[in-house]
């Protein structure tokens, strides 16, 4: 009975972020826009001073999921402090509900907002002339890959919304978000980079995430190696910033709200 | 006599600084009270405890026959809060908050919007069922949020600073919506810095100061332990108001004015045994009047308040004394 309770309160919650991030027309404005403009620069600006093997739009696809994922977890922290310091979730808590159900919410409506940008992304990709070589199997490891990385990181935007305090302080998470994956292999291989950052590219979360994809579309990754071992290193990260970011948000939730 | 809040004993600091101090509450089933106090006197502190919103250290409470430390959601499901601020989803319509509280308060999907719909209309609210309520009027807001801790029609409703930032008009408006709450049956705890607040809504007033209840009662019988008439005697020139001030024991006192205001009983004889005293003492009163205390008056000799003390101009060293001695007083009745 508790249980249909938790679903119900979650489907109320999930739709009330939904509607939120509906209403919210300069943010869906900008979330929609930015796989478009974004896909344009980069293979039209950017794409011509590109050496790799290829097309830089094979290349580029998955970085640009992740830097439009990153901005989406950007919008989640701020949707996430901007309710904490409303009454309403005081309000919430007062219920006989669970009042983390607001999290689930916000991580569910995050999800979907990033999972309508990754599509995008994919979308205007195939129209600039993407062509990737994965069968139906590939493409349903990379849709996994691309949920799990989401869920990973929505749960840490949860997490860094409470723990920011305010609204202006959640904002510059999006800034370090949209900024890390620069330095990762996403946009260029790790090789042209200064071996000083390579290192440091090499090792971080984005990488494994990117390589991943890349080499299940693609055929092959840019960092030489097996797709199976990029994925193990990207599932062990997700699954790492998962379990830490959900235990945070659990536990700034209830001792952000009972003070 | 029934009680719908007990409490005894509530403690609660934030960073060894003491917030609550000590505090007893009860609120008789289907009564107002009135939570008064200036600023940081702890008022939604304790409304925020008793709502299950955060723990005290020490203390217990009963909230419509549940334990508030054993049985939190038992009282849960007995109250509804109304913050400081307006609880309600700006982005959301009117109808759409009122239908998604509803059923996190279990009403299907059906009863949800039913009760939406007669809450709206009860409140005012039907035609702007389908605007969000980022574009109502604070008045509005509040009798949205009013609305939504109607759902479930809970035994108990608190209200923190209800009028809080409204104008006069809508703050009379929300006034009317809750004496219809409590002529159904609804028990309130409301906290307010407004006397007049206290005066037009609560059977009872307890006064909350520096984390303690100082005084408490019914606004007349508050008024009454002032006495029946308050005597405002105003001096020609600083020295023979500091002199007045030395000897007499104020409701208040202003420096600029040079006045000073004193209960009594009202009656000829006491006034005019007074006005002797004054004039023995070489600090004859200049002009006198008098009016019918009010609960500001009552508030003012209760808290330990800094405004509306002595704030003599050119008092020099005197000041110090005649301040502390007008704080020793509150102090007095405290106890």
């Amino acid at each position: 009975m508790s249980m249909t309770y938790a679903l119900t309160d979650s489907r109320v919650m999930v739709t009330r972020c939904v509607r939120r991030s509906l209403r919210d027309p300069e943010a869906f404005f900008t979330a929609l826009m930015l796989p478009v403009v974004l896909m344009l620069l980069f293979v039209y600006v950017f794409g011509g001073a590109f050496r790799g093997s290829g097309a830089y739009v094979d290349y580029v696809v998955p970085g640009l999921i992740v830097l439009c994922a990153g901005f989406g977890a950007g919008t989640t922290a701020v949707a996430v402090a901007t309710d904490m310091s409303n009454g309403i979730v005081d309000r919430f808590r007062s219920m006989p509900i669970s009042g983390s159900l607001v999290l689930v919410g916000h991580v569910v409506a995050s999800l979907a907002r990033n999972l309508v940008a990754t599509a995008l992304v994919i979308g205007v990709g195939l129209a600039v002339g993407w062509r990737p070589s994965a069968g139906p199997a590939g493409w349903v490891a990379a849709a996994a890959m691309i949920v799990f990385f989401v869920l990973a990181l929505s749960w840490l935007a949860a997490a860094v919304g409470l723990l920011a305090g305010s609204v202006e302080a959640a904002n510059s998470f999006t800034f370090v978000l949209m900024f890390l994956p620069y330095v990762s292999t996403a946009f260029v291989p790790a090789q042209t980079l200064p071996s000083w950052m390579r290192g440091f590219a090499e090792h971080q979360p984005f990488t494994p995430i990117v390589e991943t994809m890349r080499g299940l579309w693609m055929g092959t990754t840019s960092t030489g190696a097996a797709v199976g071992h990029e994925a193990w290193i990207a599932c062990a990260w997700c699954a790492g910033i998962l379990a830490v970011s959900f235990a945070a948000a659990s536990w700034l939730f209830h001792h952000r709200t009972a003070a | 006599m029934s009680y719908t809040v007990e409490a005894t004993g509530i403690c609660k600091s934030f960073s060894g600084h003491p917030v609550l101090d000590h505090v007893d509450l009860t609120v008789e089933t289907g009564s107002v009270l009135a939570l008064l106090g200036p600023n940081g006197a702890g008022k939604t502190t304790m409304v925020r405890i008793l709502a299950t919103l955060m723990r005290p250290d020490a203390g217990t409470a009963t909230i419509a026959g549940h334990d508030l430390l054993t049985d939190p959601v038992g009282v849960k499901e007995s109250i509804s809060l109304t913050g400081q601020y307006a609880a309600v989803d700006e982005k959301l319509t009117g109808r759409e908050n009122l239908e998604m509280m509803a059923q996190l308060l279990r009403l299907s999907r059906m009863a949800a919007r039913a009760r939406a719909s007669e809450l709206l209309a009860e409140f005012d609210l039907a035609d702007a069922a389908a605007r969000r309520a980022a574009k109502y009027s604070g008045g509005m807001r509040r009798r949205l949020d009013l609305a939504i801790s109607m759902i479930a029609r809970p035994p108990l409703v608190f209200l923190d600073e209800p009028t809080t930032g409204l104008d006069p008009r809508s703050r009379e408006q929300t006034w009317s919506t809750v004496r219809r709450l409590v002529d159904e049956g609804v028990t309130v705890l409301l906290t307010t810095q407004y006397l007049e607040e206290a005066d037009q809504l609560a059977d009872t007033v307890a006064v909350l100061d520096h984390g303690r209840v100082v005084a408490r009662g019914t606004p007349d019988e508050l008024k009454a332990r002032l006495g029946a008439e308050v005597v405002r005697l105003q001096f020609a020139d600083q020295a023979a108001y500091e002199r007045a001030l030395a000897g007499l024991d104020p409701v208040r006192a202003d420096g600029q004015l040079r006045t000073i205001d004193v209960a009594t009983e009202g009656s000829a004889g006491e006034i005019f045994h007074l006005l002797g005293e004054l004039q023995e003492a070489g600090a004859p009163a200049h002009k006198v009047s008098t009016y019918r205390p009010s609960l500001d008056d009552v508030f003012l000799s209760v808290t330990d308040t800094d405004t509306d003390t002595v704030t003599g101009t050119d008092a020099g060293t005197n000041t110090d004394d005649a301040a502390s001695a007008a704080h020793a007083e509150p102090k007095e009745m405290a106890r």
